[in-house]
C-alpha cells in the first residue's frame, strides 16, 4: 500500500502518492508546474531551488530554508511548503521591491532562491541585522551581480522591516505585506493533517539526505526508503551530569544554535558557520555525518576531538563504540548491517580546558575542507594533562591523531615541542591529491592548522615565526 | 527606474528554456559522451539501450540527415563523434525517451569499445608536436630586437592562467518542435540565434528558412552560449526531425561542466625592455593558447589577445605571437573578455617583474606608460578619445593611492600573521567584433493600433539588461511611457542574420538599430501630422510625454490618438532598420587597421589581506573609476561592472579547473569547482563613473560595459602577491593564476 503524502504547497492543499523519494524540486516543477523554483546544480551547492518548509512546533509554524533538490517529498507531510509563487502578491513585496530598485537581479535564474532564503531569514528570526540577513544567503550563488547589489537591497529591506516591527510573527510579516495573508491560516490547516505512517524498511534509511540525494537521487527512486525523522517533542541535545548526548537525527543548525552547548563551546556558532550552508545545515544531521564517513566531515572532526562515542542500536540492543575506533577504512566502519546510529555522546569539556576548530577550503564558506582540524586540550601551567587531536582530509576517514596525542601528553607546550609534534603528525597521515588540493599541500596545511591551534590558544607562548 | 525583466525575475515568473510547457508526447534527450580524451571508436552497441522500456530512439552520427559538422569559423567539429573521440565529454549518441530519468538510465546500457590514444592536455606540448589550429599569428610594430639593445632594463618571464567555467546558473539546453513541411522550430538558450540556426540547418540539411530559432532569455551566458549553445540545439533539432516529436534537451549540471569548453588556459613567455626611468620601450610575447579539441572561437579569441597585448599602455616596439594549440580538452570558447584578460595579465606580470628589478612600485611604471591621446597601438589604430590617464589620475586622487600604501605598510609592520597588499589595475578594451562583418544588427519595430509598441532586435537578454536599454531607446524617441514598450523574444524570423550577443556590443549595435527604426517611424508620423493637420514643412513637430508638440506647443493630440489616426489613414506603423558600425576595417594579412569603434578605459585599485598561517585571504576592497561614456542606465551599468569585477576576481583566485593527465575533468561539479559566494565578495566595492566622457559611437553616447570591468579582477592577483611579499620579502613568486589558497600557502612555505 502506498503512503499518502499530505501537505500544503503555498495556498494549495496537496495529496500525492508519488514515490516518497521524489525530490521536491521535481515535484513542484513537473507536477505542480511551479517553475519559479530553478534547477541549478542538484547538489545543494547553488541555492537556485531554495524553498521554505514550515513545521508545527508548540502551536507555531516554524519556517526553515532548504534545498528542494535534496528534499524528499515525503518529508513534507504535515508541513507547509513555500515556493516563490507562494510569496507573490498583487504588488511586489518589500523584498522584491528592494531587489528591483537596487538591480539585485540580472539574469534572474538565481533570484527566486535568494528571495526565499531572505524570506526564510525574516520568518526564522526575532531580531534582525543586515549582516545576519546577508549571512542567511550563504547557500545562494549568483553569477551575475557580484553580490554588491544583493547586499545593498538586503541592507535596505532589513532596515525597513526592522523599523516597522519589533518581534517576529507571521502576523507582522503579513501586515508589512512581506507575506500574503493566507499565511495566517496555515497553522490551523496543518493541525488538521493526520500523521504520516512511515513504512519500516531494510532498504535505504534516509536522514537529512543532504549527501544521499546528491549521490543517489536516481537510485532512491527505485528503492524502499524509510525516513528517520525526529519527533519535535523529543529533546535532541541532552546533558546528563558531565555527559552530552546528541540524538543522531539532530540537525547541524540545531547544534549550531544550541544554548546548552554554547556554554561549553563559546565559539560553536563560528565553527559551524563553515559547515555547508544554512539550507544544508537545516537538513544535515549528526548521524548522517558520522555514517557518511567522509574523510573531511566537519561534524566528525569536531566530535573526534571530544573523543565522542557512537551509540548503535539493533532491536533494542545498544552497543557503544568510540568514534576514533568506528572507522576502519574508506567508507568502512564498525557497524553491523542492521544496526543504526541512534546518538553520539561525549564528556563535556573541563573548566579551563581549551578547544579550537580550524578549517581551510578553496572557498571559505559552503565548501568542503581541504583540511580541517580540531583540538581539545587540558593543561596546567602549560603541562598537557589531556589532549585529543583530529584531522580531516589527510586519511581515508576522519582521523584521530593518536600518536601525536601520546607524544604530547605530560609535556610542556613550547615552540620546540610543537615542531616535534608536527613531525609525528607527518607520520600519522596519508593524504592524497585531488580536487581539494595536492597531498603536499594537505601535509603543509595540517601542520599549519596544528600550529594555528596553539597560536590562537596560547598567543603569549607560541608565535608564528617561532614554529615555522 | 523599473526594469520590467527584473520585476518578473523577483516573482519567479520569467521563463527560461526549461520552464516552457511542452506538448503531450514530448521526448527527453540525454547525451552519451566519451569517457576517454583521445581514441578510436572500435565498436558501439546501442541495442540494449534501445530496448530499455520507455526509450524511443538512440541517435548516432550515421543517423544525422545533413552534415555531421557544427564548426563555426573552421569546419573541424562533428556534432556526434564518428570514428574517433578527441576529448572526454565529446558527444557520441543521443538517447530519446519518455522521461529524462529513463534516458539517463538507458544511456548506461550503451556499450562502447575504444582504442585509446595518448591525449595531449598541455598547450606547449601540443605546440611542440605541431598541433596548431591555424599558423602562428603575429601582430607587431617597430623593431623589438633593435629596441632591446637600447634598454636599461630587460626582464623575461613566464605566466600561466587557468581555465574558467562559465557557470551560467541556467545550464545549456534547447527544445525542438517539428513544424509543417519538415521544418523545425527551436527554443534555445543561445547567445547567437543565427549561429544556432545555421548549425541546425547544416546537420539537418535544410535551408535556413526552414529552421526558426527563438530565444526568450538566458540564465546567464558570459560567452559560454555564444558558440557552444549550438550543439545542444542541433541535437534537439536532429532528434525532433527524425522522430517527429518535440524533443527537450537540457544538460544536467555535471554533464554541462564536462562536455562544454571554458575560458582558454594560456601559457606565455614575455620579455620587456625599459629605460632606467621606467619607460617601456619594447615588449615581446608569445602566447600558447590551449584551444581544446576543435577551433570553436579560438582563433578570434587569439586575435583579441594579440590586440590587447599591451593593455592600457603605449609601447613603441611590440612583437606579439599567438599560437592556438590543439589539445584533447573540450573545445575552449568565448568567455567575457575573450582573450583580453590573458593578454593583460601577461603584460601586468611583466610590469611587476620590471618594477621588482628597478626597485620601484609597479604603479610607477604603470602611470608612466599609460596611453595618451592618439598614441598608436601595435596594430596601427590610434587611441582616440583616450581616457586612460583621466581614469588613472581620478582614481589616484579619489581613492588616495598614497594613503592606501601608507596604511598597508603600517598594517604590515604591526602584524605578523596577517599581511595586506594592494595593486592598481588600469584597463583598455576595444569595442567591436574584431571580425568586421559581424558589427551589424537589425531591429523591427511595430507600433500597434492602440499605441503600444513591440521591438524585436538581434540582441539576446541574458541578464545584462539589453532589453531594458532597448526599451529606453524606444521610449526616449517616441517619448512614451516605457510600459507601452515590449521587447520581444529574439527570433530569426523577425530579425534575420543576427550577430551573436557578444563582444559587449549588443546594446550599441541593437540600440542603434532600434534608434534608426524608431526614428524612421517618428519621421513618418511627423510627416503624417504635418500633412494631416496642414502644418508647414518648416514647423517643428516633436513627441513629448505622450503628446504631440508643434513648435514647442502641445497641439492636443496624444500619442494614442495619433497612432489611431495614422492607422486609419493607412500609415505604415512598422519599420525595420539595419545598423553597421562605420569606419572600422582590419587587414588580416598585415594585421593592421582600425579594428575597434572605440575603447573603454578605467583604473581600479584592489586591496587584500592574506592569512599567512593558513594561506587564506579576503579581498578588502575594489575601487574603480570607469569610463561608461554617458551612461543612460546607471543601475544596469553599475551592476555589469560589479558583476564583471567579481568574475575577474574568481578567475584569479578560487576558480580552478583541474583536468588530470588523462584529460578527465576533476572539478566537474559545484562541490569541487568553486565560484565566489556572497562571503567572498569584496567587503567594499566602489565603482565611480568617470565624468565628462562622451562617445558618439555608442548608443546615446554611452559605452559598452559587459566585458571591460572583468579585467579589474586581475589586480587581485598582484595585490595578493604584494601581501605575500610582505611576509616573505626574499622570495620570488610565480605568475601562476588562479592564486588559490593552496598556491599561496605552498609559495609562502615551500623552499
Amino acid at each position: 500500500m502506498k503512503n499518502i503524502i499530505h501537505f500544503i504547497c503555498n495556498d494549495q492543499e496537496i495529496t500525492t502518492e508519488l514515490h516518497p523519494a521524489t525530490t521536491v524540486l521535481d515535484f513542484v516543477r513537473k507536477n505542480l508546474h511551479l517553475t519559479g523554483t530553478k534547477e541549478g546544480c542538484r547538489e545543494g551547492d547553488c541555492g537556485a531551488c531554495t524553498v521554505l518548509v514550515g513545521e508545527l512546533l508548540d502551536g507555531r509554524v516554524i519556517y526553515k530554508s532548504v534545498n528542494s533538490c535534496l528534499l524528499p517529498v515525503a518529508s513534507l507531510h504535515g508541513k507547509h511548503l513555500v515556493t516563490v509563487e507562494g510569496i507573490n502578491q498583487k504588488e511586489l513585496n518589500p523584498l522584491q521591491h528592494a531587489f528591483v530598485d537596487e538591480g539585485a537581479s540580472q539574469c534572474g535564474f538565481c533570484t527566486p532562491g535568494f528571495l526565499m532564503s531572505l524570506t526564510g531569514y525574516f520568518l526564522a528570526n526575532d531580531v534582525y541585522s543586515a549582516e545576519e540577513a546577508i549571512t542567511s544567503l550563504d547557500g545562494n550563488i549568483c553569477r551575475c551581480t557580484g553580490y554588491a547589489s544583493i547586499k545593498r537591497s538586503t541592507e535596505k529591506v532589513t532596515a525597513e522591516i526592522t523599523m516597522n516591527k519589533n518581534h517576529s510573527s507571521v502576523e507582522k510579516l503579513v501586515e508589512l505585506k512581506v507575506l500574503p495573508d493566507y499565511f495566517l491560516g496555515i497553522q490551523k490547516r496543518l493541525t488538521a493533517i493526520p500523521p504520516f505512517i512511515n513504512t519500516p524498511t531494510n532498504d535505504v534509511l534516509v536522514s537529512g539526505g543532504t549527501d544521499l540525494f546528491v549521490q543517489q537521487w536516481e537510485k532512491l527512486l527505485s528503492s524502499d526508503v524509510e525516513f528517520l525523522q525526529r519527533d519535535n517533542t523529543e529533546s535532541a541535545i541532552r546533558i546528563e551530569n558531565d555527559l552530552c548526548f546528541i540524538d543522531a537525527r539532530t540537525t547541524i543548525s540545531e547544534i549550531k544554535s544550541s544554548a546548552s552547548l554554547k556554554k561549553y563551546f563559546p565559539q560553536l556558532a563560528n565553527y559551524f558557520q563553515y559547515f555547508g550552508s544554512l539550507p544544508i545545515r537545516n537538513r544535515a544531521t549528526v548521524g548522517g555525518n558520522i555514517i557518511n564517513a567522509s574523510p573531511i566531515g566537519d561534524m566528525t572532526n569536531f566530535l573526534l576531538a571530544l573523543d565522542a562515542q557512537v551509540h548503535l542500536n539493533e532491536k533494542d540492543n545498544e552497543r557503544v563504540v568510540p568514534l576514533k575506533n568506528f572507522y576502519t577504512g574508506y567508507k568502512q566502519f564498525d557497524k553491523k548491517e542492521n544496526e543504526i546510529i541512534t546518538s553520539t555522546s561525549f564528556k563535556l569539556p573541563e573548566t579551563n580546558s581549551h578547544f579550537n576548530y580550524e578549517k581551510v577550503s578553496k572557498r571559505t564558506f559552503l565548501d568542503i575542507a581541504s583540511v580541517n582540524a580540531s583540538i581539545y586540550l587540558e593543561e596546567e601551567n602549560l603541562q598537557i594533562k589531556n589532549v585529543h587531536l583530529s584531522a580531516g582530509g589527510v586519511a581515508p576517514y576522519p582521523l584521530y591523531l593518536s600518536k601525536t596525542k601520546e607524544f604530547l601528553l605530560k609535556k610542556t607546550i613550547s615552540p620546540q615541542l610543537l615542531k616535534q609534534a608536527a613531525e609525528i603528525i607527518e607520520e600519522e597521515i596519508s593524504p592524497i591529491s585531488d580536487a581539494r588540493g595536492s597531498a603536499e599541500y594537505k601535509r603543509l596545511l595540517l601542520r599549519q592548522l596544528f600550529f594555528a591551534h596553539f597560536i590562537k590558544l596560547f598567543p603569549e607562548i607560541i608565535s608564528l615565526e617561532e614554529v615555522v | 527606474m523599473k526594469n520590467y525583466d527584473m520585476t518578473r525575475h523577483v516573482r519567479g515568473e520569467s521563463l527560461f528554456a526549461d520552464d516552457f510547457i511542452v506538448p503531450e508526447g514530448t521526448l527527453y534527450a540525454s547525451v552519451f559522451d566519451s569517457s576517454i580524451a583521445h581514441g578510436k571508436i572500435l565498436s558501439i552497441d546501442i541495442s540494449e539501450a534501445e530496448k530499455f522500456p520507455g526509450v524511443k530512439k538512440v541517435i548516432l552520427a550515421q543517423d544525422i540527415p545533413g552534415q555531421n559538422q557544427i564548426g563555426g569559423i573552421i569546419q573541424d567539429e562533428p556534432l556526434l563523434a564518428e570514428n574517433e573521440v578527441h576529448f572526454c565529454g565529446q558527444p557520441i549518441a543521443i538517447v530519446l525517451a519518455e522521461s529524462l530519468l529513463i534516458a539517463r538510465e538507458a544511456k548506461k546500457k550503451i556499450k562502447i569499445e575504444y582504442k585509446e590514444l595518448t591525449p595531449i592536455t598541455d598547450a606547449r606540448e601540443a605546440y611542440a608536436k605541431g598541433m596548431l589550429i591555424i599558423p602562428p599569428r603575429i601582430f607587431s610594430n617597430g623593431n623589438v630586437e633593435e629596441a632591446f639593445k637600447h634598454c636599461g632594463v630587460v626582464v623575461e618571464g613566464k605566466i600561466e592562467t587557468g581555465a574558467q567555467e562559465h557557470l551560467y546558473l541556467e545550464t545549456q539546453g534547447a527544445i525542438a518542435f517539428p513544424t509543417e513541411g519538415n521544418g523545425i522550430k527551436i527554443i534555445s538558450s543561445t547567445q547567437g540565434p543565427t549561429a544556432t540556426q545555421r548549425a541546425a540547418c547544416k546537420v539537418l540539411g535544410l535551408p535556413m528558412h526552414q529552421v526558426e530559432v527563438d530565444v526568450m532569455r538566458l540564465g546567464g551566458g558570459f560567452g559560454g552560449k555564444e558558440d557552444q549553445a549550438n550543439a545542444w540545439a542541433a541535437m534537439a533539432a536532429v532528434s525532433a526531425f527524425l522522430i517527429k516529436k518535440t524533443v527537450k534537451l537540457i544538460l544536467p549540471r555535471q554533464e554541462d561542466m564536462r562536455m562544454t569548453g571554458k575560458r582558454h588556459p594560456y601559457s606565455a613567455d614575455f620579455k620587456m625592455g625599459l629605460s632606467n626611468d621606467g619607460k617601456i620601450l619594447a615588449y615581446e610575447v608569445t602566447f600558447f593558447q590551449n584551444a581544446g579539441a576543435a577551433a570553436d572561437l579560438s582563433t578570434a579569441i587569439l586575435d583579441r589577445t594579440l590586440f590587447h597585448a599591451t593593455n592600457s599602455y603605449f609601447v613603441p616596439n611590440v612583437k606579439a605571437t599567438g599560437l592556438s594549440c590543439r589539445t584533447n580538452l573540450p573545445p575552449n570558447t568565448a568567455f567575457r573578455g575573450f582573450g583580453g584578460p590573458q593578454a593583460m595579465f601577461t603584460f601586468e606580470a611583466a610590469i611587476q617583474k620590471a618594477a621588482d628589478k628597478l626597485g620601484v612600485a609597479a604603479s610607477v611604471i604603470q602611470e608612466k606608460n599609460l596611453l595618451k591621446e592618439k598614441d598608436e597601438f601595435h596594430y596601427g589604430q590610434l587611441a582616440e578619445n583616450s581616457k586612460a590617464q583621466a581614469c588613472w589620475f581620478k582614481a589616484k586622487e579619489k581613492f588616495h593611492f598614497d594613503q592606501i600604501k601608507k596604511n598597508v605598510d603600517t598594517f604590515n609592520t604591526e602584524n605578523k600573521i596577517y599581511k595586506k597588499g594592494f595593486a592598481c589595475m588600469p584597463i583598455c578594451f576595444g569595442i567591436s567584433f574584431t571580425n568586421t562583418f559581424m558589427n551589424q544588427a537589425g531591429a523591427l519595430v511595430h507600433i500597434y493600433s492602440d499605441g503600444s509598441v513591440g521591438v524585436s532586435t538581434a540582441a539576446v537578454e541574458m541578464g545584462q539588461g539589453v532589453n531594458e536599454k532597448i526599451r529606453l531607446v524606444a521610449a526616449e524617441i517616441f517619448s512614451i511611457d516605457k510600459a507601452k514598450i515590449k521587447v520581444e523574444t529574439t527570433n530569426t524570423t523577425r530579425v534575420a542574420n543576427t550577430s551573436p550577443t557578444a563582444a559587449s556590443s549588443a546594446a550599441d549595435l541593437n540600440g542603434k538599430a532600434t534608434e534608426l527604426a524608431c526614428k524612421n517611424l517618428a519621421e513618418r508620423l511627423m510627416t503624417f501630422i504635418k500633412e494631416e493637420l496642414n502644418f508647414s514643412s518648416s514647423d517643428r513637430i516633436a513627441f513629448r510625454d505622450e503628446q504631440v508638440y508643434c513648435n514647442d506647443r502641445a497641439i492636443g493630440l496624444t500619442w494614442t490618438e495619433l497612432i489611431q489616426k495614422a492607422f486609419f489613414t493607412r500609415v505604415n506603423l512598422s519599420a525595420q532598420a539595419h545598423y553597421a558600425v562605420p569606419g572600422i576595417y582590419f587587414d588580416k594579412e598585415k594585421n593592421k587597421g582600425k579594428a575597434f569603434a572605440y575603447y573603454s578605459f578605467g583604473t581600479a585599485v584592489v586591496e587584500v589581506t592574506v592569512d599567512c598561517i593558513r594561506g587564506t585571504y579576503v579581498v578588502d576592497s575594489v575601487k574603480a573609476v570607469h569610463d561608461f561614456g554617458k551612461s543612460f542606465a546607471n543601475v544596469i551599468d553599475r551592476g555589469q561592472a560589479e558583476g564583471a569585477i567579481m568574475q575577474g576576481i574568481g578567475w584569479m583566485t578560487m576558480e580552478e579547473i583541474i583536468y588530470n593527465t588523462d584529460g578527465k575533468l576533476l572539478t566537474d561539479a559545484l562541490s569541487t569547482y568553486k565560484v565566489p559566494d556572497i562571503h567572498s565578495a569584496p567587503k567594499e566595492i566602489e565603482v565611480h563613473f568617470l565624468e565628462n566622457s562622451d562617445n558618439p559611437l555608442g548608443i546615446f553616447n554611452s559605452k559598452a560595459i559587459g566585458e571591460p570591468p572583468l579585467m579589474y579582477g586581475i589586480g587581485t592577483f598582484f595585490a595578493l602577491q604584494n601581501a605575500m611579499k610582505a611576509f616573505r620579502p626574499e622570495k620570488e613568486f610565480e605568475f601562476s593564476a588562479p592564486l588559490t589558497p593552496e598556491k599561496v600557502l605552498l609559495s609562502l612555505y615551500k623552499e
